[in-house]
């Protein structure tokens, strides 16, 4: 469990990581947190010949808010995300979400951008970027360019991004006014990869659902949403349970999980409906 | 007076240096060693055509590449035959390195030695090995239908096959009023210390001698098993264990390939080699257990009482047997815990297949035993409509039937002859513990809030303590301190605290003037293991034997400089003096001075002593005839059986009517390992071995396809329990001293996680109303399982079928 040779990049200006990415293109991997590369490193499942070191590339570990986002640098680490207040006020989400991200130590390190451009589907993050219609803002040899989150995943572990771009921060989206929002998952044990998990944004005026969206943490091949307006819409705390059963047959006929060693893919699609059912009265209840 | 300190729940002397990273494992050790990798068996079955280390050659920091051919003697033969048994009666061990087949995946085949780990993997991933496949055996199920065999040798893919029988059991299941039969499972796991396996071997070329540091748990047998391979007079090497992170019972296993070739190598390199096993090769290339297919039949009476009880059992014992047949004799023994049925038969038959060797992990077979006498227990409770607890109650052996027979050989080769316990008192502690009567409410309560619990109740007795010896050697210091040392090693038990709190009762010194040397073949040359539960048992008398005999001498010694018989004198914090005169005292290594006629005057305590020197007489020799100088005692412990410890636990389980998730409300456990040395320690024992119980009810299995590969090794898929999913544990202790030994202690390592198997399925069982023959479980097995009831495949509980006909009516 030794990393295959590597040769150990270490830019400290953007223009220099994009530089080096350009230069060493397929053979080249971003490292930023770690906390999936260099594992597969250790089991040489990736040999990468280059490592492209962006820690210390200034300019890329703030969290900001500006107007209708939370800005996410680069480097920020889950734990900086899931602790900022200033990000808690104005989207909660973030942090009901990352408290299911793995363990404390884990998050100490792993970055939410690199989490989002790893694309794993069992990942929370990537989920939380479609369901806020995040933008993810890339570097490359061209310049800068943004794309919409719900165009950014291609497939398990595939993205829009190009060889020799970066990603350089993701602005998740704020909701509309008198949206609530949560997030559940369940997992073998504690911080594991989640069988199934879901997200909501439920909006409501005056008591009642006006629009309401989820999305799904490995139960879905590539993070997306799932409208649940035309399920929700009208609906009250007093009166949601009336929908339970269109709810959880929404949700079963939009997941599309797959069987593994810890849960079948049955078993994964009533688990999906129904934690989120529950999550739908949960957030309704508050 | 002295505090006394057997018995106390001192804190562990031991934890502040390994909980500060003061610990020093085997990878601390030899930085300046060379390190080496191997090629492992990607195919769990074939054969070898050619290896190609052409390409490896080239790389960097390459020091050296073997394969069999290479290895020269005994090192190149078939490693031994730990245990042999008349029953086993196909016997296989594999090679140290893989000659010509391999038979499960990740069987080492060829050895590289580089500058560091990483050179060598760079030079193994560069190696190449054509094979030609074989068909593969994975699974009891497989292994039974022999279509296909793993060794030619072994017909039917059955290594041993053993009966034995302790009354007529045909006759008395014939004549039982009712008869139940079961079929039951228990999957693999696997002992996975934090710390892998290790070996670290020093050759030095003027001496022609090898010291050698193993994480092992005996390093007395490492030592014999590597001078016996390199052809090393005894003499000539050393074994040492440094600390050691975990055993749990995959280290008592020995030689494995790399004790015998990092030596080996060191030797020929005239260099050191170190080889830190990986948490990939632990998986593949070390032991797994646990798995059993199982078939009950039980024959009962009106009350419950078993009057027959015939069992057949399948033993899945991977690639090679090493360790020969330990666990199956473990559970077809232990498996009666404290019941006494009128005729029991069983019969067991070890299995090849094509996976990793299977040896003892802590609790050696007896979880699975356990598993199946409790399921049986559970049905016969459910038939007869009868409380659970009482129908084992009815099966107890009483106190006053102690020393009880079963009349069956035990895995020591010795009689199955229980020495004490209380049943009925340990049964009426934990139903008291975890509130068992009244359940019933509780559980109405809760289904009307929606929530569906069940309760679960698991006995158990265990050999501990097995033989044939232990050995202790206390010598005391001029300065008082005590030097004790006992050849047994020591992966965490806190042997440091135990072992001193004796000593320190059995000299009356203080504990700080104790020092505890464990696992190391130049202080203790003759010793067994930490395995079996048996380091207090069998060091712990053995320690108090050697510091009596320390003690004598002392007291002689006393007596003599002050004149006094020795029965006036006792010692008190580390002054010998006479009862009820306090000035007439001298400090305890005065006398350590005194035994030493060559009395340079280098210290204070030898100065000292002078004052006590007296007169000679010249005609005797300085050193009487039958005395030897220095304070020192030795003394070995050598009982004529295991003691018995036992166990009751309870478990209180939520199941979630919707996902089936399962979670554990409460954990209790009643634990009777006789006297304790120290409470806490106990404590530790108890929660460990649950937690790892838990592992094996919930969460942990060997995930292998049909090709031999190991689906899930890493700690990502293999699911250990966090201390997030191990329930609090409540436990109560009923202490029956063992009178076989000095101190009257049984056994307390393996005791936690014997019975969790079987507590947890009784109480899903319990919540769920159908019956669990199968461990471990997952929320999405138990969904499926509920599917299949709804189907009425699965039959209800007779007390849920009389329960809705109640409700119905």
């Amino acid at each position: 469990m030794k990393p295959a040779p590597f040769v150990h990049h270490a830019p400290r200006t953007l223009d220099e990581a994009v530089a080096v990415l350009a230069e060493v293109g397929h053979d080249g991997k971003v490292l930023a947190g770690g906390q999936s590369l260099i594992p597969m490193l250790s089991m040489r499942l990736a040999a990468p010949a280059h490592l492209v070191d962006i820690n210390g590339v200034a300019g890329l570990d703030s969290l900001t808010v500006d107007g209708g986002y939370v800005r996410v640098g680069a480097t920020v680490r889950h734990r900086g995300v899931e602790r900022s207040e200033e990000g808690y006020a104005v989207l909660p989400l973030l942090r009901q979400a990352l408290l299911n991200v793995a363990h404390p130590a884990i998050r100490n390190r792993g970055t939410t951008v690199g989490s989002i451009a790893h694309a794993d589907a069992a990942g929370e993050m990537p989920s939380i970027a479609v369901l806020t219609d995040a933008v993810i803002e890339v570097r490359g040899p061209q310049g800068s360019r943004e794309i919409a989150a719900g165009e950014f995943f291609t497939g398990p572990l595939e993205t829009e991004l190009a060889a020799d771009e970066l990603v350089t921060a993701v602005r998740f989206g704020r909701f509309a006014p008198g949206t609530r929002t949560g997030f559940v998952e369940s997992a073998r044990r504690s911080g594991d990869y989640a069988m199934a998990g879901v997200g909501v944004a439920l909006t409501a005026a005056e008591g009642t659902v006006t629009a309401a969206r989820a999305s799904f943490v490995s139960v879905t091949d590539v993070p997306d949403v799932l409208d649940l307006t035309p399920v929700l819409a009208g609906a009250s705390a007093g009166d949601i349970a009336s929908r339970s059963d269109d709810l959880v047959t929404a949700v079963r006929e939009h997941v599309a999980p797959e069987g593994d060693i810890h849960a079948t893919a049955d078993y994964r699609r009533m688990l999906a409906a129904e934690l989120t059912r529950r999550l739908v009265a949960e957030v309704m209840s508050r | 007076m002295t505090t006394k300190m057997f018995g106390a729940p001192i804190k562990r002397r031991e934890d502040p240096r390994l909980v500060t990273g003061g610990g020093r494992y085997l990878d601390d050790l030899g930085h300046t060693a060379y390190e080496a990798a191997f090629v492992r068996s990607p195919h769990a079955h074939a054969r070898i055509v050619d290896i190609d280390v052409t390409d490896a050659l080239e790389t960097p920091g390459l020091v050296g590449i073997w394969t069999h051919e290479d290895l020269d003697g005994p090192v190149g033969e078939n490693l031994p035959l730990l245990i042999p048994h008349p029953a086993l009666i196909a016997p296989a061990t594999g090679f140290a390195l893989a000659k010509d087949e391999v038979n499960h995946v990740g069987e080492a085949i060829v050895l590289v030695v580089a500058e560091n780990r990483y050179a060598a993997e760079d030079a193994v991933a560069r190696i190449r090995v054509d094979y030609d496949f074989l068909p593969v055996v994975v699974g009891l199920e497989t292994a039974r239908t022999a279509a296909n065999l793993v060794h030619d040798h072994a017909p039917g893919n059955i290594s041993a096959h053993l009966l034995q029988e302790v009354g007529d059991v045909e006759t008395a299941m014939a004549g039982a009023p009712h008869r139940l039969s079961l079929d039951l499972a228990i999957e693999r796991s696997a002992c996975m210390p934090m710390e892998g396996k290790g070996v670290y071997a020093r050759w030095d070329t003027d001496a022609e001698h090898l010291t050698l540091w193993s994480s092992t748990q005996t390093s007395t047998g490492v030592r014999a098993a590597v001078a016996a391979r390199l052809g090393l007079p005894l003499a000539k090497v050393d074994c040492i264990t440094p600390d050691v992170g975990g055993g749990f019972g995959v280290k008592i296993m020995h030689p494995w390939p790399e004790e015998v070739l990092i030596p080996w190598a060191a030797r020929l390199l005239g260099h050191d080699v170190k080889w830190t096993e990986d948490r990939r090769e632990h998986f593949i290339s070390s032991a797994h257990e646990r798995g059993q297919l199982q078939e009950v039949e039980v024959g009962f009476d009106d009350e419950g009482r078993v009057l027959a009880l015939d069992v057949k059992f399948w033993h899945d014992n991977g690639a090679y047997t090493p360790y020969g047949i330990i666990v199956p004799i473990i559970t077809a023994t232990q498996l009666l815990g404290p019941y006494k049925p009128g005729a029991y038969r069983v019969e067991f038959w070890s299995m090849f297949t094509n996976t990793v060797l299977v040896t003892p992990y802590r609790g050696a077979g007896r979880p699975q035993g356990c598993f199946a006498m409790e399921r049986t227990m559970d049905a016969i409770a459910d038939y007869l409509g009868v409380d659970r607890a009482e129908v084992r109650s009815r099966n107890f052996i009483l106190p006053e039937e102690m020393p009880y027979d079963h009349g069956l050989m035990f895995q020591d080769g010795r009689p199955l002859k229980y020495d004490s316990g209380d049943f009925p008192a340990s049964l009426a502690k934990l139903k008291a513990l975890v509130g068992w009567d009244d359940f019933a409410p509780y559980r109405e309560q809760a289904a009307s809030e929606g929530r569906r619990v069940g309760l679960g109740i698991g006995c158990y007795v265990e050999g501990t303590g097995v033989g044939p010896y232990e050995g202790a050697h206390v010598v005391i210091e001029t300065s008082g301190r005590v030097n004790v040392a006992t050849g047994l090693t020591t992966q965490g038990q806190g042997h440091q605290t135990a072992f001193a709190q004796i000593v320190a009762d059995e000299l009356g010194v203080p504990i700080e003037t104790v020092h505890v040397t464990t696992g190391d073949t130049r202080r203790m040359a003759y010793a067994v293991g930490t395995f079996a539960s048996r380091a207090a048992v069998m060091s712990g008398n053995a320690i108090a034997l050697a510091a009596r005999a320390a003690k004598a001498k002392a007291l002689k010694i006393a007596a003599d400089a002050l004149e006094v018989s020795e029965d006036d004198l006792e010692i008190i914090d580390g002054v010998i003096g006479v009862k009820g005169l306090p000035e007439a005292s001298m400090p305890i290594g005065t006398t350590a001075v005194l035994s030493n006629p060559l009395r340079y005057a280098f210290d204070e305590a030898a100065k000292a002593a002078t004052q006590f020197a007296g007169t000679f007489d010249p005609d005797k020799p300085p050193v009487a005839d039958d005395e030897e100088p220095g304070l020192e005692g030795k003394d070995f412990y050598s009982p004529t059986q295991a003691t018995f410890a036992n166990g009751m636990h309870a478990a209180i389980v939520e199941t979630d009517p919707v996902t089936a998730e399962i979670k554990i409300l409460r954990y209790c456990v009643i634990h009777d390992c006789g006297t304790m040395i120290n409470p806490m320690i106990v404590e530790g024992q108890v929660h460990g071995g649950v937690a790892q119980g838990v592992g094996g009810a919930l969460y942990e299995r060997m995930v292998y396809d049909e090709f031999g590969q190991l689906l899930n090794a890493s700690f990502m898929d293999f699911l250990i329990p966090y201390a997030s999913e191990v329930p609090h544990v409540e436990a109560d202790h009923l202490e029956t001293p063992s009178p076989l030994n000095p101190l009257g202690i049984k056994g307390a390592g393996e005791a936690g996680c014997i019975p969790v198997s079987a507590v947890i399925a009784s109480a899903i069982e319990d919540a769920e109303g159908f019956p669990i023959t199968s461990m471990p479980i997952s929320p999405g097995d138990l969904w499926e399982l509920r599917q299949q009831h709804d189907r009425g495949e699965l039959p209800s509980l007779r007390r849920t079928t009389a329960e809705s006909a109640k409700e119905k009516s």
